[in-house]
């Protein structure tokens, strides 16, 4: 039964709407997209995560939600919520596939089919924010996920890369998407910048360093900040856990929340 | 299956597909007819073209993953600059990534650009006997971003294996985007004439690699490609200054090791996370003779060497077969 809902109902009540993008994988999207939620729901606001990673969801493992069923209302999909006051809705489109270890092999069309009902159909409520977690590259999900949220507002994108020229190349490549297609860059993340070594305390620069400042600065665009390659972090995105609760003295934690409330002042001066 | 035309209505399913003709979005389509017909799910003659023109190439491997970043396209240069150490192999490695190249940096080949030649495109040589191609070679600045649909990419696709003028060849490596999509499949479909030896599959050790992983497994088994193995990257991290180990991506649910038992795949190796490997990537250099003597070095050598065991075997396999 699918719902006829038009867009503008199921946003109307979001503020703002932020893609988290980059042209490479693994670079960190969905670790940004969570730990920003997070940080921005410890400052006390509504925040919603729509998964649109058909081929590799991995919020709903980061948020450690497991495999609910989603129901309807008369709105649409009611989305996840991982607290009892409802201050961070998930949808994740891993939530509408059978079984976790299918491989979802579809071609553009059928993404594209999928992802604008799903856009369009989640029953989000009041939320300041509403950050979009995307698979990497510039392709069919990213132009439909754009073409359905344009409808209602889009405020920009978060790009988020890693140090190394190899990955920085594929966030230009990211930029020119964005111009192209109109949407705000709201700034550039640089994740797994140098790792500390929990032994002796050396920096190594496992990725090297400085390229997302670099390319900030090379395309004019907003430097949000670096979090640091910290095996605390991506432990704790192995078992779910929150880490703003667990290690909020961490710099880990000082960078992510430094990142989330420029990116707050952004959104709320436009 | 590149069977959705380009001026196919929004969700068209595909000329091949079982809905084609059939969908309430083929409704109104001047092809629907012809579609419901089942005329249009004959094969592809690019398929049989594809095979003639490969049929000069001995072994073809694809570099898989179903998650991003996990090092396919550093493992694939790698592979590639390994196999072609031998200089009387000729090798070639094929980056079917339309919409994040990477291949040119890392074989250092940034800013080149692909040459017509009387027999179609001509790749680009590193060496005498190493030849690349990249979507990469096609455009005219860093900058430019490839934003396209399923169906052009696909087209791409074709192109490559088609058009291109590969010659003899001992070994096509074949390294892909994240996921299982378009590409993929096209891939898949179109190497269908040919003799695939099989694909390698890269991770990492923690489980948000591995789900998307055993997706990718999957996937292989679907389309019935054979799985050489899994290459485990990025485990384990030796500091340059105490030499203790840390897991920067911790193998939570056992790593490939445990993933590979329960599915019952070779673990061909396991590759540590060197800074070395990534700054050599950015350089465009090959690590493998950048720093010969460090142990991911010997690593990559001896998954290489297991990886053309698998493909010499199979083939006197095949041969008794017949
Ligand atoms: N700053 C960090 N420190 C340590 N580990 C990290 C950091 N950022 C990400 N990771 C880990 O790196 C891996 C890849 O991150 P993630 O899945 O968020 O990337 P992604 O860009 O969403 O990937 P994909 O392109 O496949 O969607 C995860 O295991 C994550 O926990
Ligand atoms: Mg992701």
């Amino acid at each position: 039964q699918i719902n006829n809902n038009n867009i503008s109902e199921s946003l109307s009540q979001v503020q703002h709407v932020v893609l988290v993008l980059s042209g490479k994988g693994g670079v960190g999207k969905s670790t940004i997209t969570t730990e920003l939620a997070l940080a921005l729901r410890h400052a006390g606001k509504k925040v919603g995560i729509l998964d649109v990673d058909l081929c590799g969801p991995s919020i709903p493992r980061m948020l450690n939600v497991g495999r609910p069923d989603v129901h309807q209302c008369d709105s649409g999909w009611v989305p996840v919520y991982t607290d009892a006051q409802k201050s961070l809705a998930l949808m994740s489109i891993g939530f509408l596939l059978d079984d976790p270890d299918e491989a979802v092999v579809w071609r553009g069309p059928k993404k594209t089919a999928l992802i604008g009902q799903f856009v369009s159909d989640v029953a989000w409520g009041e939320l300041d924010v509403l950050l979009v977690d995307t698979p990497p590259g510039t392709s069919d999900e990213h132009l439909a996920v754009l073409e359905n949220l344009k409808k209602h507002r889009v405020d920009g994108a978060v790009l988020v890369t890693t140090p190394q020229a190899v990955s920085t190349g594929d966030v230009r490549r990211e930029i020119t998407f964005c111009k192209k297609t109109g949407v705000r860059i709201l700034g550039i993340i640089e994740n797994m910048s140098g790792f500390v070594c929990p032994h002796c305390s050396e920096c190594s620069n496992i990725f090297s360093k400085g390229g997302g400042e670099e390319l900030a600065k090379l395309t004019g665009s907003v430097f949000l900040g670096a979090v640091p390659l910290d095996p605390l972090l991506s432990a704790s995105m192995e078992e779910g856990k929150d880490f703003s609760q667990t290690f909020p003295e961490s710099s880990t934690f000082s960078a992510i929340n430094s990142i989330s409330q420029t990116l707050l002042c952004s959104l709320q001066a436009s | 299956m590149a069977d959705v035309p380009t001026d196919a209505p929004e969700h068209c399913p595909g000329t091949q597909s079982e809905q084609a003709g059939k969908s309430s979005s083929c409704e109104g389509c001047p092809n629907q007819k012809l579609c419901a017909s089942g005329a249009t799910k004959a094969a592809d003659p690019a398929i049989a073209e594809i095979g003639e023109k490969l049929s000069t190439v001995k072994h073809k491997i694809l570099v898989l993953s179903g998650k991003g970043g996990v090092g396919k396209s550093t493992f694939s240069a790698h592979l590639a600059h390994a196999l072609a150490s031998d200089a009387t192999k000729e090798v070639a490695l094929l980056d079917v990534d339309i919409c994040g190249p990477s291949i040119p940096r890392i074989m250092g080949l940034e800013g080149e650009q692909v040459h017509q030649s009387g027999s179609g495109w001509s790749p680009v040589y590193v060496d005498d006997n190493l030849a690349v191609m990249s979507i990469g070679f096609l455009l005219s600045s860093p900058d430019d971003a490839v934003i396209w649909r399923g169906p052009k990419k696909n087209g791409m696709i074709k192109q490559f294996l088609r058009d291109v003028d590969w010659g003899e060849l001992d070994y096509l490596v074949v390294d892909t985007p994240p996921g299982t999509s378009d590409e993929h499949l096209s891939i898949v479909q179109y190497l269908s004439s040919t003799h695939v030896d099989g694909a390698v599959i890269i991770t990492t050790p923690q489980e948000v690699s591995l789900q998307d992983v055993r997706k990718e497994i999957r996937f292989c088994q679907k389309v019935k490609l054979p799985i050489i193995g899994v290459v485990e990257n990025m485990s384990g991290f030796v500091c340059p200054k105490c030499q203790n180990t840390s897991q920067i991506f911790p193998p939570t649910t056992g790593g490939a090791e445990q993933m590979c038992a329960d599915l019952n795949l070779p673990l061909l190796g396991k590759v540590p996370l060197d800074p070395r490997i990534a700054r050599s990537c950015d350089e465009g250099r090959s690590f493998l003779a950048e720093v010969p003597d460090s142990p991911a070095t010997q690593i990559y050598l001896d998954i290489v060497k297991s990886i053309q065991d698998y493909c010499s075997n199979h083939v006197t396999d095949e041969h008794k077969a017949t």
